[in-house]
């Protein structure tokens, strides 16, 4: 790869602004919004598994406050306040996931950062990324990127209106037939959860790899020395 | 057993889990020490109370008298239905058609108490819905008795109140909405798959109400009474969201 020198001097001293301040509030909101529905919906999920297997959250791991000083306080064993967690959550959830798709949408966002992808540039970019040839530039995504971002979002969409349908399987009887029926739904509410938490395996590992995308997240800007992969 | 546990817990293997559960924790006793989940303080409970409030608020929002819940064919109905109360099924009340009377007060033009036989001399119908429970599980059960919402009319109930409110023959307390409470499908169930309803099911009769969740569905109801200030419930009160619609 030859790079002219001017450029080349230009590009390692790029300071771009890669997140607008907007973007920024609903990134860490919906981290949070998304942290406590998971620790609460796992506490949920303890007391009566929505899977035929024998499998439960450690409750350390769950959200919903400690045993015994629930029961000394209102008499129940913790579930309660896993409950007033997680439909207080849903809320700030289903408020700023909405404000980031239509902001995503009109901004242009999406279109400039999470598109075109080809089934070609996947295939490439997937496989680069298993050699660890893929090189990372901030402020531009891969294909294999855009493709886990676009699937993130869907599966909080199913998640949250799944979650919708055991919310109010009659008042939303709709949703829930779309779902397959109640109990059909709390199986999608569950592996929506679980697509969630794989992509954020994902993403604290590869934040954790390059964790200028970190400072970007925060700051909203980062100078950047653009570090391609081994050998391309 | 100290925990209360009603209408949410399967009996046995409820037990068997919170072992498990208990065992994982006092495993896990040393890094809860350090007290990262916050729900216990005080200012987060007021925050959390706020939205669950809010959140009666949304469901009746939703709620509409016209939407009935979904109904099934008799072939779905579980006949070997689940027992759910904070006791024992040998420690149900076992209340006696000769004894028992159905107290009324509050806002009700007559409060005269019902005998069974009177509240079986009312107009029934049947259903064949979803019982949910706030854990999770659900079931689908046959059940029927006259509609609330007739009743309330007979006794001359000022339906214009915003509370029914239901007291137990085991302890147990209840209320809900007004729209719910005269709502189609909100019955006094006396049939529980076309045998009358049986002790461990509420004997004499439990409200149905398939638009919320099960624990809002109280047995071995002995006082009902219409009133418009707050009258909480056994789960109500432990925090447990009022309005708990389905």
């Amino acid at each position: 790869m030859s790079v002219p020198a001017q450029i080349r001097t230009e590009t390692s001293a790029r300071n771009i602004q890669l997140h607008p301040l907007s973007r920024r509030i609903m990134h860490w909101v919906n981290a949070a919004a998304i942290i406590v529905m998971i620790g609460s919906g796992w506490r949920i999920y303890d007391y009566y598994p929505a899977l035929p297997v024998h499998f439960g959250f450690p409750p350390k791991w769950t959200l919903g406050g400690d045993f015994t000083i629930t029961e000394a306080i209102s008499n129940d064993d913790g579930l309660v306040n896993a409950l007033l967690w997680h439909f207080a959550a849903m809320w700030v959830l289903v408020l700023n996931f909405l404000a980031y798709v239509i902001v995503g949408f009109v901004s242009g966002h999406f279109r400039r950062d999470f598109l075109p992808i080809s089934p070609g540039a996947f295939l490439h970019d997937f496989f680069a990324a298993l050699r660890g040839r893929l090189g990372h530039q901030l402020g531009e995504y891969n294909a294999v990127q855009k493709v886990f971002y676009w699937g993130v979002l869907a599966a909080i969409l199913v998640t949250i209106l799944s979650g919708l349908s055991i919310w109010k399987p009659v008042q939303l009887q709709w949703l829930t037939a779309l779902f397959g029926g109640y109990e059909f739904a709390r199986v999608v509410h569950f592996f929506g959860m679980a697509a969630i938490v794989g992509f954020l395996v994902v993403h604290l590992t590869l934040t954790a790899l390059v964790p200028k995308t970190l400072v970007a997240m925060v700051f909203g800007r980062v100078s950047d020395t653009p570090h391609p992969g081994n050998g391309e | 057993m100290s925990r209360l546990v009603l209408e949410r817990k399967p009996e046995v293997t409820t037990i068997e889990r919170r072992l498990f559960l208990r065992q994982t924790l006092s495993l896990g006793a040393l890094t809860l020490l350090t007290g990262c989940d916050i729900s216990d303080h005080s200012s987060v409970q007021t925050v959390l109370k706020a939205m669950s409030r809010w959140n009666d608020r949304a469901q009746a929002f939703l709620f509409s008298d016209k939407r009935l819940a979904p109904t099934y064919a008799e072939s779905d109905v579980v006949h070997d239905f689940r027992y759910n109360a904070f006791f024992p099924v040998s420690d149900v009340p076992r209340l006696a058609a000769a004894n028992y009377r159905l107290e009324l007060s509050g806002l009700i033009g007559d409060k005269r108490p019902w005998t069974v036989e009177q509240i079986y001399a009312l107009p029934q119908q049947s259903q064949i819905t979803r019982h949910v429970c706030i854990e999770g599980w659900s079931m689908i059960g046959k059940w029927s008795g006259p509609r609330l919402g007739d009743f309330l009319q007979r006794v001359g109930a000022d339906l214009s109140a915003k509370y029914v409110g239901f007291e137990c023959a085991d302890g147990y307390t209840g209320s809900i909405d007004m729209p719910t409470a005269v709502h189609p499908q909100t019955i006094m169930a006396l049939k529980f798959a076309d045998e009358i309803i049986p002790a461990k099911y509420g004997y004499p009769f439990k409200v149905r109400i398939p638009t919320k969740l099960g624990f809002k569905n109280p047995k071995w109801v002995t006082t009902i009474y219409v009133t418009n200030r707050y009258p909480g419930g056994f789960w109500e009160d432990r925090g447990y969201n009022w309005f708990s619609g389905s």
